[in-house]
């Protein structure tokens, strides 16, 4: 408690920080190339920039996780050194990470005083209570304190993170994509209250996104980065969401969205009828799901992550068997077997495609064939594997989808993220393509990949494919799904034609307001 | 590793011979690695010996002369080796699917005792070829039906299939002894029990002018179709996807359960078929003197073979020769017959800890994408 009790109430001040010529080389690899921004105190400040920009890079060496290779870090304008975290949290910078690192059999009051470095070997609770409560008086974040973390919403789960920053006595904020886990209506409420104590000095924020949103709503400034280098920076009310985005981007050609082939009355191809399923600790995890979806039709699901929908691409695509429920598809029972999947042309693909799709320390070549190694020309007679016609066939789509690798030989572990996916993908859509089951599948690519992967997405739907198209990411909905379809605690809670609904009314069903 | 440092084809603009240095490169590193490792652990064992107050240099020249310095080594070698390349089959091949089965002396005890106790009643009358077939099939059997067992209970009820095929080895074991003690002991041998013996005329014969029996050849001949199997087939390919990434399998739509099922059988046959050449051409009778450790050194074999069935043959017939010398480092350094296990210890150690440092090595780093 020393900390808090030497601080006199109301003192707490917003400092700013500066990096100057921060480089961060690992290896041949310049992850971080001569970066000086300055986050002014009080400020609420955005970075951006693409996957692999340096932004991860760059606020690791404020924490002190990494030792930048040259360059310097000031802190209200004094030079410091920040050789490990503790440094950075002795010096009041703090951070907020994407995935909550709560104790979830905890209550929040538990979690926020385990926290701390000083905790004594037997705790006061009753003088800690009061001790918590007084600071609470002080924040404007309001969390139940007694109940197990587990109970939280996630959008409370946020608020605990930051109000364990807090009272630890942060006064500089770093959040990590800190609304990737929030309905649109959490963020907006965390990022509100956020901006208002850096609006009181209390508070300097820099906020790393990729939200265009976040950024012209909520923060006064904004840095951009790519590939490692400075390219930007401004006061966010000098620049426009087109101009940010250049910056983002660069010269690099992004296909055009395809368009959307206007379809109607086309046949029901895929329906989930009554699908019920348990989770990893054999709770439930889907409800009765319900789910029709068209020839030439993207139904987009949305939802906040961990509402059900892992398990129902799991029991989909074969990972997980169902506890009861029913898949049609053109109105014939279908089960994720290789016979039926072939027959049926049932493809799909997810994020992380090494950790669901490929074998890491196979071949690209290899990893490529899983769809077609059992058939001509690859397996010429039954059983017998032959290797040429399977290269060639690498090649081709190596070729066809500009995946970039050293060579067929190369185990697919590594490629870069985006050119796993791209060779994940050439595997399941350069054939004949009936239903396809899609979940993130842009998660944690760069902007070209991701234009790549949804134009392709968008090809199939107007070839006739039914796409079934699971997404954290509400703007991928938005973008591709001609129905939308929310899913909260395991159950479709609300269904709409595209043209018929918008974000604020998708944002509501998200968050169980329905 | 100097010597690996220039491949023709790193610098090569050609794609095709690229591929080809590169796919050498890699494969260099599954040959430095374990030999390092051999390397490490010899250092180690060194350390041991010079705490014993023995010189390694004696001990190192004892285990070549005894392994590998005379014809006779050389047989005595390779009669061990055979063994050894059938259990080690029992590890590499569910292996293949990501299960470590450590279990494969129980399948060899049970398969050389199926075999001998199905020899019993046929001995009077059938004929050699008949009989030795009918034995060597139902060593598959047995074996196959035990190892199979083990991939059953980890698909069906998800137990762990390293546990369960060790515990299975102290059932087989309990099931050779209640026989040989009991119901199908030969009464006329008074000092070890045993089953009756299947007679010599029946045994499997040498392979001629030498003293290697043709066990040998069978574990060579099986090793190579394996290593098709693994390679060359669908179901090899199957085999490998569920064995690098489960999910992957399954999202594939692969029977992965079938998959298992069948290699696990696969792997005991083999470890069964082991017991069958031990009990018809070397002793004659299934008893006590099965359990000589054979599945366990096969683990380390498999390890040190990477897996790879055609690698197996020659880390067989090495760990052969180091068991061979045994009774040589015995007599003439005054040191117990164990003192080989330690080594063997040592380098199963080793080996484990060096798994960890594929694709760490400076040198092996992936070179990144071209752009």
């Amino acid at each position: 408690m020393a900390v808090l009790q030497s601080r006199p109430e109301g003192a707490r001040r917003a400092i700013g920080l500066e990096t100057i010529g921060m480089t961060k080389a690992f290896g041949p690899l310049v992850a971080l190339d001569d970066v000086s921004i300055r986050v002014r105190p009080g400020s609420f400040h955005a970075l951006l920039g693409e996957n692999g920009a340096g932004k991860s890079t760059l606020v690791k060496c404020v924490m002190g996780f990494y030792q930048p290779t040259s360059g310097s870090a000031l802190v209200n304008d004094r030079e410091v050194s920040i050789p490990n975290p503790k440094a950075a949290h002795a010096l009041g910078i703090g951070m907020v990470y994407q995935h909550f690192t709560l104790v979830p059999s905890l209550t929040a009051a538990e979690n926020l005083v385990i926290s701390r470095a000083d905790t004594p070997a037997v705790i006061d609770w009753a003088k800690e209570r009061k001790a918590l409560e007084a600071f609470l008086e002080t924040t404007p974040f309001k969390v139940p304190l007694d109940m197990p973390v587990s109970g939280l919403s996630a959008g409370e789960k946020q608020k605990l993170e930051i109000l364990k920053q807090l009272y630890l006595d942060q006064s500089f904020l770093i959040l990590d994509e800190p609304t990737s886990v929030l309905t649109p209506d959490e963020a907006d409420e965390v990022l509100g209250l956020l901006r208002g104590m850096t609006e009181a000095g209390e508070l300097t924020i820099l906020m790393i996104t990729h939200k265009f949103r976040e950024v012209t709503a909520y923060a006064d400034e904004v840095t951009v980065l790519r590939r490692g280098r400075m390219v930007g920076s401004g006061k966010v009310s000098d620049l426009s969401i087109d101009d940010m985005s250049r910056m983002m981007i660069g010269d690099t050609a992004i296909r055009e969205s395809a368009a959307r082939k206007a379809h109607s009355g086309e046949p029901l191809k895929l329906e989930i009828a009554g699908l019920f399923a348990d989770d990893d600790e054999e709770l439930p995890a889907l409800e009765a799901v319900n789910l029709k979806v068209r020839c030439g039709e993207i139904l987009g699901i949305a939802g906040v992550s961990g509402n059900g929908q892992s398990e129902l691409i799991q029991v989909l695509s074969g990972q997980r068997l169902p506890s009861d429920g029913r898949i049609f598809i053109d109105g014939k029972p279908y089960e994720p077997e290789r016979k039926l999947m072939d027959s049926f042309k049932v493809f799909g693909f997810s994020e992380e495609p090494l950790r669901n799709a490929a074998v890491p320390r196979m071949s690209v070549a290899e990893n490529m064939a899983f769809r077609t190694f059992d058939k001509v020309p690859i397996s010429p007679f039954r059983g017998w594997l032959s290797p040429s016609p399977m290269l060639k066939k690498a090649r081709d789509l190596i070729a066809a989808y500009r995946v970039k690798t050293p060579s067929t030989e190369e185990p697919i572990e590594n490629l870069s993220g985006g050119n796993v996916q791209r060779a994940i993908l050439a595997r399941e859509i350069s054939g004949e393509v009936e239903v396809l089951i899609v979940a993130n599948p842009c998660f944690g690519l760069d902007f070209a990949s991701v234009a790549e992967i949804r134009a392709q997405i968008m090809d199939q739907r107007n070839r006739g494919a039914a796409v079934l198209l699971v997404s954290e990411d509400l703007d991928e909905i938005l973008e591709l799904a001609d129905t939308v379809a929310v899913m909260s605690e395991g159950r479709i809670t609300y269904t709409s034609p595209m043209d018929r609904t918008d974000r604020a009314t998708i944002g509501h069903a998200m968050a169980g307001h329905h | 590793m100097a010597e690996t440092a220039d491949f023709p084809g790193l610098s090569s603009s050609v794609s095709g011979l690229r591929e080809w240095g590169d796919r050498l490169r890699r494969s260099s590193e599954f040959i430095v690695i374990p030999v390092l490792a051999l390397f490490v652990s010899g250092i180690l064992f060194s350390v041991f010996l010079l705490a014993l107050g023995k010189s390694p240099a004696d001990f190192f020249s004892l285990v070549w002369r005894g392994g590998f310095g005379t014809s006779f080594s050389w047989q005595n070698t390779l009669v061990r080796s055979a063994p050894l390349i059938l259990t080690a089959l029992c590890v590499a091949i569910p292996a293949r699917l990501g299960l470590v089965i450590i279990g494969g002396e129980g399948a060899l005890v049970l398969g050389g005792f199926g075999a001998a106790a199905i020899a019993i009643p046929m001995v009077p009358w059938a004929p050699t070829p008949v009989l030795l077939g009918v034995m060597a099939l139902a060593s598959i059997v047995c074996g196959g039906i035990w190892i199979g067992l083990v991939g059953a209970l980890r698909h069906y009820r998800g137990v762990n299939e390293t546990i369960s095929s060790l515990l299975l080895f102290y059932i087989a074991v309990s099931i050779l002894n209640f026989f040989v003690e009991g119901a199908l002991r030969d009464p006329s041998d008074p000092n070890k029990p045993s089953t009756m013996p299947i007679g010599r005329d029946n045994m499997i014969g040498m392979i001629p002018g030498t003293d290697v029996h043709w066990g040998l050849v069978v574990g060579i001949v099986l090793c190579v179709l394996l290593y098709l199997l693994m390679n060359r087939t669908t179901f090899g390919f199957a085999a490998r996807i569920t064995g690098g990434n489960l999910r992957a399998a399954q999202a594939q739509g692969l029977p992965v359960g079938r998959l298992m099922l069948v290699s696990c059988a696969i792997a005991g046959a083999c470890a069964g078929l082991a017991g069958f050449l031990e009990v018809a051409a070397i002793h004659g009778k299934a008893n006590a003197s099965l359990i000589a450790g054979y599945g366990f050194t096969g683990i380390l074999v498999s390890f040190l073979a990477r897996h790879n069935p055609l690698v197996i043959v020659p880390v067989a017939v090495f760990l052969g020769g180091i068991a061979a010398s045994g009774g040589l480092v015995q007599r003439r350094m005054d040191l117990p017959d164990a003192t080989v296990l330690v080594l063997q210890g040592l380098i199963f150690l080793v080996i484990l800890v060096s798994e960890t440092f594929y694709g760490r090595l400076p040198f092996y780093r992936s070179k990144g994408e071209i752009s």
